[in-house]
């Protein structure tokens, strides 16, 4: 009695006008009214700053000057693609991005695999393994930041034992040539565990009944992986390729953390670089050009890979 | 290759698409490459290009 007492309140507190009106709607309004404020918020957060950044990528634009913006064409593309040093920070990006993806999916793949037979204590690894991916990338770039210490770190200490280098003799972070691959190492540290989860996904989907088949066909274990397992994992793989790619694209938070874009500028990344721009030379202009620039190629290769997601999920 | 070119003249979405995505791909590594300025300097150009093909060509008939 107490429950209902309440709803019936409720009842008959809200207005029979509106009442009468919700039920004469159709379904599709009805749908439209539930869906609205989704694209609203859509549009808000998503569109309308899109079509902002694009129409200020045309002007001057400086967000510490009250001035009004003049619009300059296509002046800011012109002088971003151009510049030598944004060129070098697209290399390096290819650089990061390329490495991270190859040794991510390759270490995270062989992870998955050896997780996926059955052994004691399966879960507790599984556990610690995914471990790194729940840390926050500013600790991760900070307690890696002493691990590459040359005098106190960990990490010199066991390049050391393994191949007798000094380990005060060379600096992870603070070298040109060693710099680009510290952030790799770091980045892989952190995500492979994401790849191999999904690795792991793709590889428990496959029923065993295909496998019983392929042995009484007398398949070899090697063939059994080229033929069968690998296969159906691609999908999966390609998945997690389509996600840290982007990903590791806007990397940004844990190679500030990591390097700041140093030395020099070999770990400069195109978001580091777009965000010194826009926040410290106040550029917004030529940021927003940058962005626009970025966004183009990351939106191209992502249609075009799932395209290919598609076509293998196809066969 | 006379397929492909069959294709594009009579407006199939296979070929097209393909087109698109040998003209994306070839942006993206004009931005990345580390030899030629020149390239780098044309690549949005040819990403723009192939990506808004991309969009209208995927909606061609088969």
């Amino acid at each position: 009695m107490s429950i209902k007492k309440p709803v019936e309140h409720i009842a008959k507190a809200t207005p029979p006008s509106i009442a009468r009106r919700v039920r004469g709607l159709s379904d599709r309004a009805i749908a439209w009214l539930f869906v609205g404020p989704s694209i609203v918020l859509l549009l808000a957060v998503n569109i309308f700053p899109l079509i902002w950044t694009i129409n200020l990528s045309f002007t001057n634009f400086k967000a510490n000057r009250l001035r009004d913006a003049e619009y300059i064409g296509l002046r800011n593309y012109e002088r971003i693609l151009t510049d030598a040093d944004t060129w070098q920070s697209m290399q390096a990006t290819a650089h990061f991005l390329f490495w991270t993806i190859f040794f991510q999916v390759l270490i995270g793949f062989a992870l998955a695999y050896l997780i996926n037979k059955k052994f004691k204590g399966n879960d507790l690894w599984t556990t610690i393994i995914v471990l790194p991916m729940m840390l926050s990338p500013a600790v991760v770039g900070n307690f890696w930041t002493f691990l590459y210490q040359p005098q106190i770190g960990l990490f010199n200490y066991v390049v050391q034992f393994f191949t007798g280098v000094e380990a005060s003799s060379f600096s992870m972070i603070g070298s040109v040539t060693l710099a680009p691959w510290a952030i790799v190492i770091v980045d892989t540290w952190m995500w492979t565990p994401f790849v191999m989860l999904i690795c792991l996904a793709g590889l428990r989907s496959i029923p065993d009944s295909i496998y019983e088949a392929a042995e009484c066909d007398r398949a070899s274990k090697w063939r059994q992986f080229w033929t069968l397992t690998v296969p159906m994992v691609l999908p999966f793989l390609m998945l997690a390729v389509l996600f840290r790619g982007i990903e590791n694209f806007k990397m940004f938070d844990l190679v500030v953390q990591l390097t700041g874009g140093g030395p020099g500028s070999t770990t400069l990344l195109t978001s580091i670089d777009l965000k010194r721009e826009a926040f410290e030379k106040w550029r917004t202009g030529y940021a927003s050009a940058y962005a626009v620039i970025l966004f183009v190629t990351v939106f191209g290769l992502a249609s075009i890979y799932v395209k290919a997601l598609n076509k293998v999920k196809e066969r | 290759m006379r397929g492909f070119i069959k294709g594009l003249l009579r407006r199939r979405r296979g070929a097209w698409e393909m087109l698109a995505t040998i003209l994306i791909a070839l942006g993206v590594f004009m931005l990345m490459q580390p030899f030629w300025m020149v390239a780098f300097t044309y690549s949005f150009v040819v990403t723009l290009t192939g990506t808004v093909m991309f969009i209208i060509v995927s909606h061609f008939p088969e």
